[in-house]
C-alpha cells in the first residue's frame, strides 16, 4: 500500500519535472526573442520609426493575410530543411554552418539532373532531381564530417569555407558550361520546364516544399529521439570519450548525421529550383542556409521545434518587403533583427538552471 | 604600351606579387587580431562581421569628415566595440563562443548593410599609398610597388606582437589565460577581463583591416566588399600555429592566391574567374586538411581553445 502511494508520488513528480524542463526550453527562448524584439524596436526608434507601427506591419506582412501566410510558408520550407543541416550534426556536438553551400550544390545538381532528363515523364524528372539534390548536399556536408573525423579539421570553419566554394562553383557553371545563351542580364541555366515544376498544394497556394520540410523534420525527430542510432549520436554528443569507451562507431555516426543534414539542405536547393526558380542562377544563394543556422539554434537543435521556428523566421523574412515599402526601412532590417535574435538566444543559454520553478524538486 | 607587351607572361607574377601585398593587408590585420584573441583562449568567428561593419564605418567617417585616417580610427574603434560585445556575451557562463561568433558575423553584416545603404553611391577620400616604384618605367611594376601605409604598419606589428606575447608581462598573462584559466585565476587575474581585452584588441586590429577594404583596396563601399576574408583569416591563424610572424607570411600567401584571378584576367585569361576567386578558400581548406590531425592537438594551440579541444 505504502509502496503504491510512493510510486504514484514519484510518477507524479517525474511528470511534473518533465513538464518543468520542457517549460524551461520553451520559456527561455521566448524571453530571448521578446528581449530581441524590444532591442530592435529601440534600434528602429533611433531612425524615427514607431516600434508599435513596425511590429503591426511586421505581423500583417507575416501572418496578417492569406497572401502573407503563403509568402511566409514558402520561405519557411527551405528554412526547415536548412535548419536540419545544422540540427542533425549538432546532436553529436558539431557546429555545422554549411547549409548555404549544401543548398547551392543541391540546387545545382538537381538542375543538372533535370536538364539531363528533359523529355522524360515529370515524375521521373522530379524524382531524379530530388535524388541528385539530396546526394549532392549530403556528400558536400559528409565531406566536412569526414575531414573532422579523419583529419581533425574543425567543421565550423570547413563548412563555412565550403559555402564560398559552392557559390564559386555555381557562378562558374551558370556563367560557363551550363549557361543558357539567352540569359543576358542574369546568367542562368536553361529552364527545367514548366511541366517539371512541383507545383502548389491545392487550395493553399503554397508549394509542396513545405510538406517536404515538415516530413523531413518529423523523420529527423524520430531518428534523433526514438531510435538507437539517434540515442547513440546523443551519447556521443554528450561525451565523446564515453561513447568511444562503450564502443559506439563515432566515425559512422558523424558521417551519417552530416550526410543526412546535407541531404536535407540539398533537398531545399532542389525545392527552390523545382518550385520557385525554375532555373539555377545566383538567386539560389539567397541566405536561407544562414537563416537556417539561426532556426536550428533557436529550436535548440530539436528537429520538431524547427518547424514553428522556421515559420516564425519565414514570417520575419516575408515582412521585409512590407517594411521597405511602408516604413522606408532598408531590406537589411530583417538581417539586423535576425542577428539580434541570434545573439539574444545564445546569451540566454546562461539562464538555464537559474530559475527555481523549472528545477527538479527531487534534488 | 610597348613595355606591357614586352613583359609578356611576366605580367602575371608581377600582378600576383603586387596583389599579394595589396590583398593580404586585411588578412594580415584580421589574423593578427584573431591570433591575440585565440592566444587568450577564446575564438571569435565574428571577425567577418567586424570586417564588413568597420569597412562601412570607416568609409562613412571618411566621407563625412574628409579624412581617411579618421575613418581608419573609427573603423578600429567599431571593431573594438564588436569585440567587447563578443567578449561580454561569452563571459556569461554556459555560452558557446563559436556560436556567438556566428551570430555576431550575421549581425555585423546585417547592420553594415542596414546603415551603409546611403554610402554605396558617394565617393569618400581614400588612403594614400607610398610610391616605391618611382624608378621604373614599367607601368605594371610601378603599380605593384605602390604600397599602402597600413600594410607597412602590419609588417611592423607582426614582430612587435611576437615580442609582446613572449616577453612582456601583458603577453604572459594573456598566454596564461589561454593555456590554463585555472592558473590565471590562481594568480589572481580575472580570466574574463583578460579575454575581454584580448578580444577588444583583436576587434580593433580587424577593424583596421576592414578600413583597408573600403578606404584603399578596392576602395569603395558595397555589399559584396568582403566575402569571407574574415573567416579565411581566422582559419589562417590555425595554419600559422598562433604565431604572429607566421600569420604575416600566411597572409601574403593568401593575398597572392586571391590576386591570381584578377592577374590572369589582365592577360585575357577569363576562364574560371570565379574558381580562381575561390582560390583562398580552397587553399585554406587544403592547408587545414594537410596540417590538422585527429590524433594529437596542434603544436602551439592554446589549451583553452574550444576549437581544438
Amino acid at each position: 500500500m505504502t509502496f503504491a502511494v510512493t510510486s504514484k508520488a514519484i510518477g507524479g513528480r517525474l511528470i511534473g519535472d518533465r513538464f518543468a524542463s520542457t517549460a524551461e526550453v520553451v520559456v527561455i527562448p521566448v524571453i530571448a526573442v521578446i528581449a530581441a524584439l524590444i532591442a530592435f524596436g529601440g534600434f528602429v526608434g533611433l531612425f524615427g520609426v514607431n516600434p508599435v507601427e513596425l511590429y503591426t506591419d511586421m505581423y500583417m506582412g507575416a501572418f496578417g493575410t492569406f497572401f502573407s501566410w503563403q509568402n511566409t510558408l514558402t520561405r519557411a520550407a527551405p528554412l526547415i530543411l536548412t535548419a536540419l543541416c545544422t540540427a542533425l550534426p549538432a546532436q553529436l556536438g558539431m557546429v555545422v554552418i554549411g547549409g548555404e553551400g549544401a543548398l547551392v550544390m543541391g540546387g545545382l545538381c538537381a538542375t543538372a539532373a533535370g536538364l539531363a532528363l528533359l523529355g522524360a515523364p515529370p515524375v521521373v524528372v522530379q524524382l531524379a532531381m530530388a535524388v541528385a539534390g539530396m546526394a549532392a548536399g549530403g556528400f558536400w556536408i559528409a565531406f566536412a564530417g569526414a575531414l573532422r573525423h579523419y583529419r581533425g579539421v574543425n567543421e565550423t570553419i570547413s563548412t563555412l569555407l565550403l559555402n564560398y566554394i559552392a557559390i564559386a562553383i555555381l557562378n562558374h557553371l551558370v556563367e560557363g558550361a551550363m549557361r543558357d545563351p539567352a540569359s543576358l542580364n542574369k546568367p542562368s541555366t536553361h529552364s527545367i520546364g514548366d511541366q517539371n515544376m512541383i507545383g502548389l498544394i491545392p487550395g493553399l497556394g503554397v508549394h509542396w516544399g513545405i510538406l517536404f520540410g515538415v516530413v523531413a523534420a518529423l523523420i529527423a525527430y524520430i531518428l534523433v529521439f526514438h531510435t538507437v542510432f539517434g540515442f547513440s549520436a546523443r551519447i556521443a554528443g554528450g561525451n565523446l570519450r564515453a561513447a568511444r569507451v562503450v564502443g559506439l562507431p563515432v566515425g559512422k555516426l558523424i558521417l551519417t548525421m552530416c550526410f543526412l543534414g546535407g541531404c536535407s539542405a540539398g533537398l531545399a536547393g532542389m525545392v527552390e529550383i523545382a518550385a520557385v526558380q525554375e532555373r539555377a542562377n545566383a538567386n539560389l544563394a539567397a541566405g536561407y542556409g544562414y537563416t537556417g543556422i539561426l532556426v536550428a539554434f533557436l529550436a535548440r537543435q530539436n528537429p520538431l521545434a524547427c518547424i514553428p521556428v522556421a515559420i516564425l523566421l519565414g514570417g520575419i523574412g516575408a515582412s521585409g518587403g512590407l517594411l521597405q515599402r511602408r516604413l522606408d526601412l532598408p531590406d537589411a532590417s530583417v538581417l539586423v533583427l535576425q542577428g539580434i535574435i541570434f545573439i539574444a538566444v545564445l546569451a540566454s543559454d546562461t539562464l538555464y538552471g537559474r530559475f527555481k520553478i523549472f528545477q527538479s524538486k527531487a534534488v | 604600351m610597348a613595355d606591357a607587351s614586352s613583359l609578356g607572361f611576366w605580367v602575371v607574377p608581377i600582378a600576383v606579387l603586387g596583389g599579394a601585398v595589396r590583398v593580404s593587408t586585411p588578412f594580415l590585420f584580421v589574423s593578427l587580431g584573431e591570433c591575440l584573441t585565440e592566444r587568450s583562449g577564446r575564438i571569435n568567428l565574428g571577425l567577418e562581421g567586424t570586417l564588413v561593419m568597420s569597412a562601412m564605418v570607416g568609409y562613412g567617417v571618411s566621407y563625412v569628415s574628409g579624412s581617411p585616417w579618421l575613418g581608419v580610427l573609427a573603423a578600429a574603434l567599431t571593431g573594438a566595440v564588436l569585440g567587447a560585445v563578443h567578449a561580454v556575451i561569452c563571459g556569461l557562463p554556459k555560452v558557446n563562443d563559436i556560436a556567438v561568433g556566428i551570430a555576431l558575423m550575421l549581425f555585423g553584416i546585417g547592420l553594415a548593410f542596414f546603415l551603409g545603404k546611403p554610402l554605396i553611391a558617394p565617393k569618400a577620400n581614400i588612403l594614400p599609398a607610398i610610391d616605391f616604384g618611382w624608378w621604373t618605367t614599367i607601368p605594371q611594376l610601378h603599380d605593384a610597388l605602390k604600397i599602402n601605409v597600413l600594410f607597412l604598419l602590419g609588417v611592423v606589428l607582426a614582430p612587435v606582437l611576437v615580442w609582446a606575447l613572449r616577453s612582456t608581462r601583458w603577453g604572459l598573462v594573456l598566454r596564461t589565460a589561454g593555456e590554463s584559466a585555472d592558473a590565471a585565476r590562481a594568480m589572481g587575474y580575472s580570466v574574463n577581463r583578460i579575454r575581454l581585452r584580448a578580444t577588444m584588441t583583436g576587434g580593433f586590429l580587424a577593424g583596421i583591416g576592414g578600413s583597408f577594404l573600403s578606404l584603399y583596396y578596392p576602395g569603395n563601399w558595397n555589399e559584396g566588399l568582403s566575402s569571407g576574408q574574415g573567416i579565411t583569416a581566422v582559419a589562417l591563424v590555425i595554419f600559422a600555429r598562433w604565431n604572429p610572424m607566421l600569420c604575416f607570411w600566411a597572409s601574403l600567401l593568401f593575398g597572392g592566391a586571391a590576386a591570381l584571378g584578377p592577374a590572369l584576367q589582365s592577360v585575357q585569361i577569363t576562364w574560371g574567374y570565379h574558381l580562381f576567386g575561390a582560390a583562398p578558400y580552397i587553399l585554406t581548406l587544403a592547408i587545414m586538411i594537410v596540417t590538422c590531425s585527429p590524433k594529437r592537438t596542434l603544436v602551439g594551440a592554446p589549451a583553452e581553445l574550444s576549437i581544438t579541444k
